[in-house]
């Protein structure tokens, strides 16, 4: 099997995998960074989001060979020293979470719209999440816990 | 209220692992040797099974096991069973056929269970699947609920003539006829409440490991009631007795309803895994939940509702058809009965009721329990009911609703479909959901949409549900196959620290949180000294799960029982060290004092004292502090309230987006209203989208399922709605101890309705009268066709 | 997914060699078709090779005459620059209307018009700006490359290079996602160029197509008004559970009118 090298929340990870292993499985079963869920096979539910080289992709449409040589941030990589990452802390504090399984995804999405734009507006926000579904929210509390997220962030 | 007890919004104890991606979900989960499952499933929504050839399968890499139906029959093991048993109007049992885990001789739905390859790694399962040969001989398949009773319809089972499952009646039948005699209008109306899937972000998944030293089977799956599975699974299925099977729920991502039935792939695995001896996961990709995650709703109705000359409410005849799928799934048969028959009155003082609902199989994915199960599906029928009779009889939208409300000194009330309401104040909800959506001010926004041509609707909808789930001894009556209390254990420890026991199970709710805040609130103390435990049945005492929004109400109450033990108990051993009477001891913000003394000790003394009982009342009590509590309701909840829609349509396109939507619900006593606000919003989501969205559609010739994926299944994403007003105006249930109602459920009711009534409000200037769920882009665009012809001639 | 062989060559020319070495090898651009296809095995190539590290791919040139793009520069990369959203702004608006943020991150402009998904929106972009495909051999017009669904004037081993999209005097783009899936149930590019008005359409039929009719209204017109009473004819177009073709012929009315009403 190929070897595969990249640095995963900072540090240097190597292993061996299929052609076809994808990057999330890579993640979960060889890494054991089960934050990243998969939801869907059409690319579409973004549960699987991580930052591929500081951008937001999912982690299910890509082959983990794909990312060799990258820098991968998963949801494991968000809080430092115990404290959670001010877009973390606000879906805490605005309930913009139930039962947790698209958080992962739903927060790394929302942490590369607020690294573009530090004050989005409701429609910006709306938009910007149209590649990640949760069925618990409705997004409302979503929504406001990205907004003040992305301000939180800009401080 | 303190900072954590009941009524503070309490950020959620649940929240940080979740954020930190520390959830442990069944996927999550590996087992040391462990095995990987892949079910081989039906292509064909009707077959016979000629032959099955498994023999080059076995041989692929890495496969430890391929087995099938004849191999599950061999063994002796039984099928799924159905939790509730209906009878029909002639007083037979409903049909129920049987429900293999792995069918042997006939395919019935596309999805359905073959076989089921065991190896090493998952993608080895799969391609070794491929290589399994299947000799089918496709039988035409009956698919559309309406076309099920047809003479001329295929049948799914032959013990099911005419693919009548039952034919189930209540009401006075002849109080209604004579009622409708002698109305001065008849309101009629055909609808569909269509087929939705639940799509819990989570995929089903199992982990099945066998312990060979102990001969314990242990379960890891996504449920929302590891303890029914337990019942269903060992006692019915698989003959293995409690005290050597281990049901345990982890983190479970959402729910809806879709996990609380006991599935094949469950039974499957936990058999497969006692064979080999090895842990065996299985997780569903999403294609594979879209087929065999048990789909909701599904009625075909014909209602008519019978007024006097002033539109007052005399009689409702209702008749339905509902399609239970190929296959009696958990508790499908008590949804479109005792979960929507016995709602048909509403928050209306009609005084006769009668409906009548023929269940049906079909080739198609089996049907059950869906967010609001069987209320959704009676307060929409009600609701498009009252605003076309507001139509027919040229009155207010509101006006006809206020004058048919159950007034709010009427209870309790004693509907004439069964149940008996403790409380509610219609008349409330409404008046605060008109001032919150600014009514007053709606023409006016809808002229200014005009100016831009567009139009604007809006909708009401007046619900009420029943939950709480439910009195044992009624349901009973009514062939409810189980008790339906809740169960709830508090261990005080040594040092003062809690652990709760709870046989409810959050998945996505908040339990962690709530049922610490009821604790917090009762021993006063912090929320970090408290941990609430579910989802595992060697840890529980019993339960039986979550669903029917009735944790709060049942489990809840099943607490408060718990925590009432635990405090008379330690009021015993504080008046034992403060050497008073027992009576004169009391009990606040986690003090003992003797009344009128300033003698105290702390509860955390207390709990040292219960387990190092050194001075102790030893002759009296047992030491320890720890106390069950079972809690058997004694009614339902009836949570209500009043939905309002605004809708703007653009006619070019038919596409409609929803620009306000304000709920008011009378959801009882609020332990934390940042949960129970987010609970609403959940639900609304759920109920705009089935109203707009949302759809499972069969191809009615071959019964393949065309909506089998994200790409033709139409989630509700973010940019498909809006922020909602929400707020609640609360009378207390009068018959558990928290006064709470439930909260899980009404938004997925109450809204549904109100969107629909708001679309046809927004068409009706164009002659638009009717239109069928989701009212999609496309279906709108065609109403708006289709009544150009009637428009141009008036 | 079944299992193929990984390669990932540094240059066009290994690309090339790569792809010629198998008969049933397969490019991998973005990967956000392919991917989901391989994963429900509906292919099962025994190589993929992965355009990801050719430098010389990647890339947005933009001079008087119009924009070049590289066939691996991603959809954010068009929607996001500056150049491009001055040079042809509705060429920059069609990119940021693709799919989601995560899959404008990754899905590439020569993925997505190799596989030519009836229902993606850089086709109209194509044949309505009057743009040129580059490949490894030769140049083809938009005109001539896209042959039917999900079928193009690709030879094997043959590999899209760069798009070149001459500068129109304006152009406007307008889309009506499918609700469930996001992708064009109908998009249309309108464009006005030195070559005459051009509509090309997308979403609605087997194949992007010109509609002429809009076209020859627009000519002496370039207003919504001038579309108000050009039909479309239904014959042909898709119809499934999400819009019949009679549907789908009303909108694409509609979006032409729009895409006109926001040429810029």
């Amino acid at each position: 099997m190929p070897a595969v090298s990249m640095t995963v929340n900072g540090k240097a990870v190597t292993g061996n995998v299929e052609g076809r292993t994808l990057l999330v499985q890579f993640l979960r079963e060889n890494l054991g960074l089960t934050g990243t869920h998969v939801g869907c096979d059409t690319s579409q539910c973004g549960a699987c989001v991580v930052h591929l080289d500081g951008k937001s992709v999912k982690s299910c449409t890509i082959l983990a060979l794909q990312a060799n040589g990258a820098k991968v941030t998963t949801i494991e990589g968000l809080a430092s020293n115990g404290e959670l990452h001010p877009m973390q802390a606000a879906f805490r504090e605005h309930h913009g979470l139930q039962c947790g399984f698209c958080t992962p995804g739903m927060v790394m999405s929302a942490v590369d719209l607020a690294s573009q734009n530090g004050d989005p507006s409701e429609q910006d926000v709306r938009e910007w999440l149209e590649g990640n579904i949760c069925r618990c929210t409705g997004y409302h509390n979503i929504v406001k816990a990205v907004q003040a997220g992305a301000r939180a962030m800009r401080r | 209220m303190t900072e954590t007890g009941i009524g503070a919004a309490v950020k959620r104890k649940e929240d940080f692992r979740f954020l930190t991606g520390r959830g442990t979900y069944t996927d999550d989960i590996n087992r040391h040797g462990q095995t990987y499952a892949y079910i081989l499933r039906s292509p064909h929504a009707s077959a016979k099974i000629k032959s099955i050839d498994t023999s080059k399968a076995k041989q692929a890499p890495g496969v430890v096991a391929v087995f099938t139906g004849a191999d599950y029959a061999a063994d002796g093991k039984g099928g799924l069973p159905c939790g509730w048993l209906i009878h029909s109007k002639d007083g037979s049992p409903m049909v129920e056929p049987p429900h293999p885990p792995l069918v042997a001789d006939f395919v019935r739905h596309i999805g359905d269970h073959v076989a089921v390859v065991i190896a090493e790694t998952k993608a080895q399962a799969r391609d070794a699947a491929e290589l399994i040969t299947v000799d089918y001989e496709e039988l035409k398949p009956v698919v559309d609920t309406a076309d099920a009773l047809k003479p001329s319809a295929a049948q799914v089972w032959p013990q099911a003539k005419g693919n009548l499952c039952y034919d189930w009646h209540l009401g006075d039948k002849a109080a209604v006829d004579a009622a409708f005699a002698k109305a001065a209008h008849v309101t009629k109306l055909d609808l569909v409440n269509q087929r939705l899937i639940a799509n819990a972000m989570e995929p089903r998944a199992a982990v099945a490991d066998f312990d060979r030293a102990t001969g314990e089977y242990t379960l890891y799956t996504t449920t929302q009631n590891p303890h029914v599975i337990r019942l269903l699974m060992g006692a019915f299925v698989l003959q293995i007795p409690e005290s050597k099977l281990r049901i345990v729920a982890p983190d479970v991502g959402g729910g809806f309803g879709s996990k609380i039935f006991h599935y094949a792939e469950e039974a499957i695995l936990t058999w497969a895994a006692g064979k080999l001896g090895r842990p065996i996961k299985w997780t569903a990709e999403r294609s594979e939940s879209f087929m065999s995650d048990a789909q909701g709703r599904d009625h075909v109705s014909h209602a008519e509702l019978a007024m006097d000359k002033d539109g007052k409410f005399l009689a409702l005849r209702v008749s339905t058809i509902a399609n239970m799928g190929a296959y009696l799934s958990t508790f499908a048969t008590c949804v479109p009965t005792y979960l929507y028959g016995t709602l048909l009155a509403g928050v209306y003082a009609t005084p006769a009721i009668y409906v009548e609902v023929k269940a049906v199989f079909t080739n198609t994915v089996a049907v059950d329990a869906y967010r609001g199960a069987g209320r959704p599906e009676a307060t929409y029928l009600l609701e498009r009911l009252v605003d076309k009779a507001a139509r027919e009889m040229k009155m207010d939208r509101i006006e006809i609703r206020r004058k048919n409300f159950i007034p709010r000194d009427a209870f309790p009330y004693q509907t004439p479909v069964a149940l008996q309401y403790d409380s509610g104040d219609y008349h409330s909800t409404l008046e605060i959901a008109e001032k919150k959506a600014d009514v007053a001010g709606f023409e006016k926004r809808r002229a200014e949409a005009k100016a831009r041509g567009k139009l604007r609707g809006l909708g009401f909808s007046t619900y009420l549900e029943a939950c709480g789930i439910a009195p044992s001894a009624v349901v009973g009556s009514l062939g409810a196959r189980a008790g339906l209390y809740e169960t709830a254990s508090v261990r005080v420890h040594p040092t003062g620290s809690v652990t709760m026991f709870t046989g409810t199970h959050s998945h996505g709710q908040g339990h962690e949180t709530t049922f610490a805040q009821i604790i917090s609130s009762t021993l006063g103390m912090p929320l970090e000294s408290i941990e609430v435990v579910h989802g595992d049945t060697n840890k529980i005492p019993f339960g039986m799960g979550t669903y029917g929004s009735r944790s709060l109400a049942v489990g809840g109450s099943a607490l408060v029982k718990a925590l009432d033990k635990v405090t008379t108990k330690a009021k015993r051993i504080a008046a034992h060290l403060m050497e008073a009477n027992v009576a004169d001891v009391e009990f606040k913000d986690g003090v003992f004092k003797v009344a009128g003394t300033d003698k105290s000790v702390p509860f955390g003394q207390v709990a040292l004292t219960a387990y190092v009982p050194h001075n102790y009342p030893i002759t009296e009590l047992e030491p320890g502090l720890e106390e069950t509590a079972f809690y058997d309701p004694l009614n339902f909840t009836y949570p209500g309230g009043c939905h309002i829609c605004e809708v703007e349509l653009d006619p070019e396109t038919g596409v409609t987006q929803v620009v306000n939507f304000t709920a008011v619900d009378d959801v009882g006593r609020v332990i934390n209203p940042m949960i129970v606000e987010g609970q609403v919003h959940g639900g609304l989501a759920q109920g705009i989208g089935q109203a707009l969205l949302e759809g499972a559609v069969y191809d009615s010739g071959t019964g393949q399922l065309l909506s089998g994926s994200y790409m033709d299944y139409c989630m509700p994403r973010a940019d498909d709605l809006c922020s909602f007003t929400v707020a609640t105006h609360n009378t207390m249930c009068t018959h558990n101890p928290l006064g709470s109602k439930g909260v899980g459920e009404v938004g997925a009711i109450g809204s549904t309705p109100a969107v629909i009534n708001a679309v046809l409000d927004a068409l009706a200037p164009l002659g638009v009268t009717d239109i069928t769920m989701p009212a999609t882009p496309h279906k709108v665009w065609q109403a708006i066709q289709a009544a150009k012809p009637a428009k141009a001639a008036e | 997914m079944y299992d193929f062989s990984y390669h990932r060559p540094g240059s066009l020319a290994d690309a090339a060699k790569a792809l010629a070495a198998s008969s049933d090898s397969k490019l991998l651009a973005g990967g956000m078709t392919l991917l989901p296809t391989l994963k429900q095995r509906l292919a099962n190539p025994s190589d993929l090779i992965d355009l990801g590290a050719i430098a010389e791919l990647k890339g947005i040139k933009v001079d008087g005459s119009g924009v070049t793009i590289g066939a691996m520069t991603t959809h954010a990369e068009v929607a996001h620059s500056a150049e491009v959203k001055k040079a042809i702004p509705a060429l920059a608006a069609l990119a940021e209307g693709i799919g989601d943020p995560q899959v404008r991150n990754r899905g590439t402009i020569g993925g997505s018009i190799s596989n030519n998904d009836p229902a993606a929106d850089y086709p109209a972009a194509l044949l309505g700006l009057d743009a040129t495909v580059q490949t490894n051999k030769r140049k083809i017009k938009a005109e001539d490359f896209f042959k039917g669904m999900f079928e193009t004037a690709l030879d094997e081993g043959e590999i899209v290079t760069a798009v070149s999209f001459p500068k129109p005097e304006k152009a406007g783009y307008a889309k009506f996602p499918n609700p469930a899936s996001r992708y064009a149930m109908v998009g249309v590019m309108v464009a006005k160029t030195g070559g005459g008005v051009r509509v090309a359409v997308t979403g609605a039929g087997p194949v992007v197509f010109r509609q002429k009719d809009m076209e020859k209204a627009l000519a002496g017109n370039f207003s919504a008004d001038a579309l108000a009473n050009v039909g479309t004819d239904s014959k042909g177009l898709n119809s499934d559970m999400h819009g019949s073709a009679a549907y789908r012929a009303h909108l694409v009315g509609v979006m032409a009118r729009r895409a006109v009403a926001a040429a810029k």
